[in-house]
C-alpha cells in the first residue's frame, strides 16, 4: 500500500513516456489525476495508521505499513519503508504540494510531457525520502531529488537557470555525500553491520558520543545542514529559487529542504543520541543564526521570490532551534522536549504548505507583470483582490499570526526551549518580528497605495486554476492553525517516543 | 590443488574459447569477401557467447583451483563475464562502424587477442605468467589503435606503444627483483619468501611491476597514453581499450596486495592509496575544460581508476568488502563507460560537447542512455556505479583510509562539473547556427541499441546489486 503510493507517480511518468505524441492537455490531467490519487492513497494511509500502528505507540519503532525487502544483503541495506507520526504528515504534505503544482502547472506548454515526468519522478523520490527506512534507500531517494531538481531548474528556469543549476547540484550534491560518509561510519560502526534505521535506533552503535560519534554527526548534520539549508551553508538557495519556475521553486522550498530537517528527526537525533545531546548547543546556536541572518537578508530583498527564499532560512532556524534544544533535556524535562520537537514537525509541514503557496503567488505575479521587483508594482489589491488576499494569508501564516499554522508551530518551538536555551530563544523571539515587518512591508508595497503595474502587464487576478492550486494550501494553513488536533495527534507520540530515545 | 600438478584444460575453456576464435576469425576473414564480412562477426559473436556460457558454468560450479601459475577463483570467473561482455560489446560497435572496412576481420582477431591478455592478467598467479599477459593484453591494442592509419590514430598508436613498450619493460625488471628477493616468481612462494628479503629489493621490484599495471589500467603515473588513443584511435577501439584491460590490471594489483605482500616489508595500502588519490584527483582536473567529447571520457577514465585503486588499497579491512566491492565496481565501470562509448560511436560526426546540443530532441533515447550513463559514472543512485562506490568506499572506511574517502567523495563532487558539462547541453533548445549537422548525420543504430541496452543494465545492475555481491 505505501510502496504503492510511493511508486504510483513514477509508474504513470514511465507510462507517460512511452505514450507515442500524447497531447499537452492529456499529460497535463493525466498529471493532475494521477497527483489526486496518490493524494488520496496518502489520506487512505493516515486514516488507517491509528489502527496500523496499535496501541503500543509511544514505543520506539512505531512504525505501520512496513514493507521489508532484501537489497544488498551484503551490506546490509535493504528495501525497507514504513510510517510513523514523523514521516506520516510530511508525506501528506508532500502529496497536497505536488497536486496544487499539477493544477497550477495546466496550462504550462513548454515541453509538457518532460516537465509532467520530471515532477511525477520527484513526487515519487521525495514520497521515498519520508518513508525510506533504511539509510541507503534514503540516501537513493535524497540523491535522486538533486537530479530531478537540477532539470526542473535547468529545463524551465529562467534568468540563468543553467548556471544557478550546477551551483545547486554542487552544493547539495557535496552535502549528500558528506551524509553518506556519515551513513557509512555508522554502518560500520553497528554491529552486525547494517543500514536498517530500525535496527539503528533500536541499538544505537555509538549511543556513548565520543570523537567517532562526533565525527559521525559532523558528516551528516553537514549533509543536512547543507539540504535544509542552514547558515551558513544557504548561498545554493537564492540563486536557485530565483531561477527556478514557480512550481519548482514551491517543491523546492516546500518538500526539498524538509529532507534535512526531517533527516534530522529520522536519523541525527535517534541514531547518535549521545552526539546529540553533547552538540545540541551548536545546533541551537545554528538555527539562532539562521532565524536572524535569514530574516536580516530577507528584510533587505527588493525582489519578491528572493526574499520569500530567504524567509526559508529563517523558518529553518526555528525547526533547528527546536530540536537543538531537545538534545538539552534532562529526563524530567522530556514533555518540554517533547514539545518542542512537536512544534518543528508542526513548522517543517506549515512551513510547506505556506512557502509553496508563496511561491506559486510569486509565480502568478511574475506572469502578470513579467519580473518579481516589488517597486514595479503597488495597489494591486484594487485590480487584483483575490492574488492580495490569499498572498496576505500566507504572509500572515509564514509570520506566525494565531490562528494559521505557523503560530501553532512557533508557539510550541519556543515554548518547549524557552526552559532549556532561554537567551537563544529570547533572541530567535527577535526573527518574528523582523519577518512580520518584511512581510508587511511587502504587503504594503505590492498591494496598497496607487495601482502601479510593469508596462505591458496583464490585470488580471487569479485564475480559477491558480485559484485552486493555491487555495487550498492557505485553507489547509487556516486549518491546522485552527483545529490543529488532527495534525498534533499523530505528530506528538512520535515526538515523545524521539525525545525518550534522546534525553539522558 | 597442487601448485605444479597437470594442467586441467576442462578448466580453461573461456580462454581456449577465445584463443580459438581470434585464430579462426582471421583465417575465415582471409577466405570472405569484404562485404560479406559481416558472416565472420557473426561467428565472432557466437564463439563470445559460446565462452560466456562456459565462463557461467565454471563460475556455478566454482572450484578454487591454481594450476600452472593461473589461478581460477571468484575473481578470475568474475573477470572472465566481465571482460566477455565488454568484448562483445566492442564488437558490436566496430562492426557498426568498421563494417566494409578492409581490416574487419583482424580488428575482432585484434579484440579477442586483447580481451584474452586481460583475462590472463587478472588470473595469474605468477609474475612471469603476468608479463606474458601483459604482452599479450598490450600489443593487439597497439596495432588496433593505429588501425584507421590517420594522423591521430598513428600518433595515439605511437605513444601507447612507446609508454607500453617502456613500462613493459619495468615491469619485466620487476619481476627480476622480486625473483632475487624471493626466489621464485609463483605468488605462493614469493609471499613466504619476501617478508625476510632486503625492504629495499622487495620495494624496488613492487614498484616497478605496479608501473607496468598501472599502464594497463591507465592510472597515474601511467596515464599519458590515455586521452591521446581516446580521441585518436576508432570510437569502439577507445571504449574498449579503456575499459576492459583496466579490469584485468586491478584484479592483478589486488591479487598481488592480497596474496603476494601482505607481510611484506612495504606499506602497500598506502603506496596503493597515495596513487589512488593522485589518479582521481589529476584525471578530474584534467577533464575539467575538456570540450571534446572523447577526452573527457578519457580523463574520466583516469579518474576512475582512482576510485577503484581505493579497493585495491583496502586490502587490510574486516568487513571483506574490497574484493566484492573492486569486482562490482570493475563490472558497473565497464557497462557504464562502455554505454557512454556506445552513444559516442552511434553519432560519429559528433566530437565537440557543444555538438550535442539538443540530442534530447531528436534522439531521445540516445540522450537518455547518455545521461544515465555519465551520472552513473559520477555514482548517482540508483546505477551500479553508485553501489560499486559505496561498497568501496566502505571497504576503505573499514581499512582506515579517512582522509582518502574523504578526499574521493570531494572529487565525485568535482567530477559532476564536468560531466554536468556533457548532459545540459543535451536538454538545451536546438542550436540554430553551428553543430547543426552534427547530430543530423546518420546515427549507427546497432550502436543506438547497444547504448539504449547498456545503460538499462546499468540501473538493473543498481537496483539487483544484492545478489550480484552475493556471488562475488
Amino acid at each position: 500500500m505505501l510502496s504503492v503510493a510511493v511508486f504510483l507517480p513514477l509508474l504513470a511518468g514511465l507510462v507517460l513516456l512511452a505514450v507515442p505524441r500524447p497531447r499537452d492537455g492529456l499529460v497535463a490531467w493525466t498529471w493532475v489525476c494521477v497527483a489526486a490519487l496518490d493524494l488520496f492513497l496518502v489520506l487512505v494511509l493516515w486514516a488507517r495508521y491509528p489502527a496500523a500502528v496499535g496501541p503500543g505507540q509511544d514505543a520506539v519503532g512505531g512504525f505501520a505499513f512496513e514493507t521489508h525487502v532484501r537489497w544488498i544483503p551484503s551490506v546490509g541495506a535493504g528495501y525497507h519503508i514504513g510510517v510513523d507520526g514523523l514521516s506520516l504528515p510530511l508525506l501528506a504534505m508532500t502529496a497536497v504540494l505536488f497536486l496544487a503544482c499539477a493544477v497550477h502547472s495546466l496550462r504550462q506548454r513548454r515541453r509538457t510531457r518532460a516537465h509532467a515526468v520530471l515532477f511525477l519522478f520527484l513526487q515519487t523520490v521525495s514520497l521515498g525520502v519520508f518513508s525510506a527506512l533504511d539509510l541507503l534507500l534514503f540516501f537513493v531517494f535524497f540523491d535522486l531529488s538533486i537530479v530531478g531538481m537540477y532539470f526542473v531548474i535547468a529545463g524551465w528556469g529562467h534568468g540563468r537557470p543553467a548556471r544557478s543549476a550546477l551551483q545547486f547540484f554542487l552544493y547539495t550534491f557535496l552535502g549528500s555525500l558528506a551524509l553518506l560518509l556519515g551513513f557509512i561510519g555508522l554502518y560500520l560502526a553497528a554491529d552486525p553491520h547494517t543500514f536498517d534505521i530500525v535496527e539503528l535506533t533500536g541499538r544505537p552503535p555509538l549511543e556513548d558520543g565520543g570523537p567517532v560519534a562526533g565525527l559521525v554527526l559532523l558528516a551528516i548534520a553537514l549533509g543536512l545542514a547543507i539540504k535544509t539549508p542552514t547558515v551558513p551553508f544557504h548561498t545554493w538557495l537564492p540563486p536557485a529559487h530565483t531561477d527556478a519556475p514557480a512550481a519548482g521553486s514551491a517543491i523546492l522550498a516546500g518538500v526539498l529542504l524538509k529532507m534535512g530537517t526531517y533527516g534530522f528527526v529520522r536519523v541525527a537525533m535517534p541514531i547518535l543520541p549521545g552526539a546529540w545531546r553533547e552538540y545540541a548547543m551548536v545546533f541551537v546556536v545554528v538555527g539562532v543564526v539562521s532565524v536572524l541572518y535569514g530574516a536580516l537578508v530577507a528584510l533587505a530583498q527588493t525582489d519578491f521570490k528572493r526574499m520569500v527564499a530567504y524567509t526559508s532560512v529563517n523558518h529553518m532556524g526555528y525547526i533547528l532551534l527546536g530540536l537543538g534544544a531537545a538534545g538539552l533535556a534532562t529526563a524530567d524535562e522530556a514533555r518540554a522536549a517533547a514539545l518542542a520537537v512537536t512544534g518543528s514537525v508542526t513548522q517543517m509541514v506549515s512551513h510547506g504548505l505556506l512557502t509553496g503557496a508563496l511561491f506559486l503567488l510569486a509565480g502568478a505575479l511574475h506572469d502578470r507583470g513579467g519580473t518579481y521587483r516589488m517597486a514595479s508594482y503597488g495597489g494591486l489589491a484594487g485590480t487584483m483582490p483575490l492574488l492580495a488576499a490569499l498572498t496576505s494569508l500566507a504572509a500572515f501564516g509564514s509570520l506566525g499570526l494565531p490562528g494559521l499554522s505557523g503560530f501553532i508551530a512557533e508557539f510550541q518551538i519556543f515554548t518547549g526551549s524557552l526552559s532549556f536555551v532561554p537567551v537563544p530563544t529570547a533572541v530567535a523571539f527577535l526573527g518574528i518580528l523582523l519577518t512580520a515587518a518584511l512581510f508587511l512591508r511587502a504587503l504594503q508595497q505590492l498591494f496598497t497605495g496607487d495601482l502601479r503595474i510593469p508596462e505591458h502587464a496583464r490585470t488580471g487576478d487569479l485564475t480559477a486554476r491558480e485559484l485552486v492550486a493555491i487555495a487550498p494550501l492557505t485553507a489547509l494553513s487556516v486549518a491546522i492553525g485552527l483545529f490543529p488536533r488532527f495534525l498534533l495527534d499523530p505528530i506528538e507520540p512520535a515526538a515523545r517516543a524521539l525525545v525518550a530515545l534522546v534525553v539522558r | 590443488m597442487s601448485m605444479t600438478g597437470h594442467v586441467d584444460p576442462a578448466m580453461l575453456v573461456p580462454e581456449i574459447v577465445l584463443a580459438l576464435a581470434a585464430v579462426a576469425a582471421l583465417l575465415l576473414g582471409g577466405w570472405t569477401p569484404r562485404r560479406r564480412q559481416w558472416t565472420v562477426r557473426l561467428c565472432v559473436v557466437a564463439a563470445l557467447l559460446g565462452a560466456l556460457a562456459a565462463a557461467l558454468t565454471a563460475w556455478a560450479r566454482s572450484e578454487d583451483m591454481v594450476t600452472g601459475g593461473f589461478a581460477v577463483d571468484a575473481g578470475t570467473h568474475a573477470v572472465r563475464v566481465t571482460v566477455l561482455v565488454g568484448v562483445l560489446v566492442a564488437v558490436l560497435l566496430a562492426g557498426d562502424s568498421f563494417s566494409g572496412h578492409p581490416r574487419e576481420s583482424e580488428s575482432y582477431v585484434l579484440l579477442l587477442l586483447g580481451a584474452l591478455g586481460t583475462v590472463a592478467l587478472a588470473g595469474a598467479s605468477d609474475l612471469l605468467v603476468l608479463a606474458a599477459a601483459y604482452l599479450l593484453a598490450s600489443i593487439p591494442l597497439y596495432a588496433l589503435t593505429g588501425l584507421t592509419r590517420d594522423s591521430g590514430g598513428t600518433e595515439g598508436a605511437l605513444k601507447f606503444y612507446l609508454l607500453g613498450a617502456m613500462l613493459g619493460i619495468l615491469l619485466l625488471t620487476g619481476t627480476a627483483l622480486l625473483l632475487g628477493a624471493g626466489g621464485a616468481t609463483d605468488y605462493a612462494t614469493l609471499a613466504g619468501a619476501l617478508p625476510d628479503a632486503p625492504r629495499a629489493l622487495v620495494a624496488a621490484g613492487t614498484v616497478a611491476v605496479l608501473a607496468g599495471l598501472l599502464f594497463k589500467a591507465g592510472g597515474v603515473p601511467g596515464h599519458f597514453w590515455v586521452p591521446d588513443v581516446t580521441e585518436g584511435a576508432p570510437a569502439p577501439v577507445a571504449a574498449f581499450v579503456t575499459t576492459v584491460p583496466k579490469i584485468g590490471a586491478l584484479v592483478a594489483l589486488y591479487r598481488l596486495g592480497n596474496e603476494v605482500l601482505t607481510r611484506a616489508p612495504l606499506d602497500w595500502p598506502l603506496l596503493c592509496a597515495l596513487l589512488a588519490a593522485a589518479s582521481m584527483t589529476l584525471g578530474n582536473l584534467g577533464a575539467f575544460f575538456q570540450t571534446d567529447a572523447r577526452r573527457l571520457l578519457a580523463y574520466s577514465a583516469i579518474s576512475q581508476v582512482g576510485y577503484l585503486l581505493m579497493a585495491v588499497a583496502a586490502v587490510g579491512g574486516t568487513a571483506g568488502l574490497a574484493r566484492p566491492g573492486l569486482l562490482f565496481y570493475l563490472a558497473a565501470y565497464a557497462v557504464t563507460n562502455l554505454g557512454a562509448f556506445a552513444v559516442v560511436c552511434s553519432l560519429p560526426a559528433t566530437r565537440s560537447l557543444e555538438q550535442y546540443t539538443g540530442l534530447f530532441h531528436r534522439r531521445p533515447w540516445s540522450a537518455l542512455s547518455l545521461v544515465v550513463c555519465l551520472l552513473g559514472l559520477v555514482g548517482t543512485p540508483p546505477t551500479a556505479v553508485f553501489v560499486g562506490k559505496l561498497t568501496v568506499f566502505t571497504a576503505a572506511l573499514d581499512a582506515g583510509l579517512v582522509w582518502l574517502v574523504v578526499l574521493a567523495a570531494v572529487n565525485t563532487v568535482v567530477s559532476l562539473f564536468y560531466y554536468l558539462r556533457w548532459v545540459f547541453p543535451l536538454f538545451r533548445a536546438r542550436p540554430t547556427t553551428s553543430g547543426e549537422g552534427a547530430i543530423t548525420g546518420l546515427a549507427r543504430r546497432t550502436s543506438t541499441g547497444v547504448a539504449v541496452t547498456l545503460a538499462a543494465v546499468s540501473l538493473a545492475m543498481g537496483v539487483l546489486a544484492g545478489p550480484l555481491l552475493g556471488v562475488l
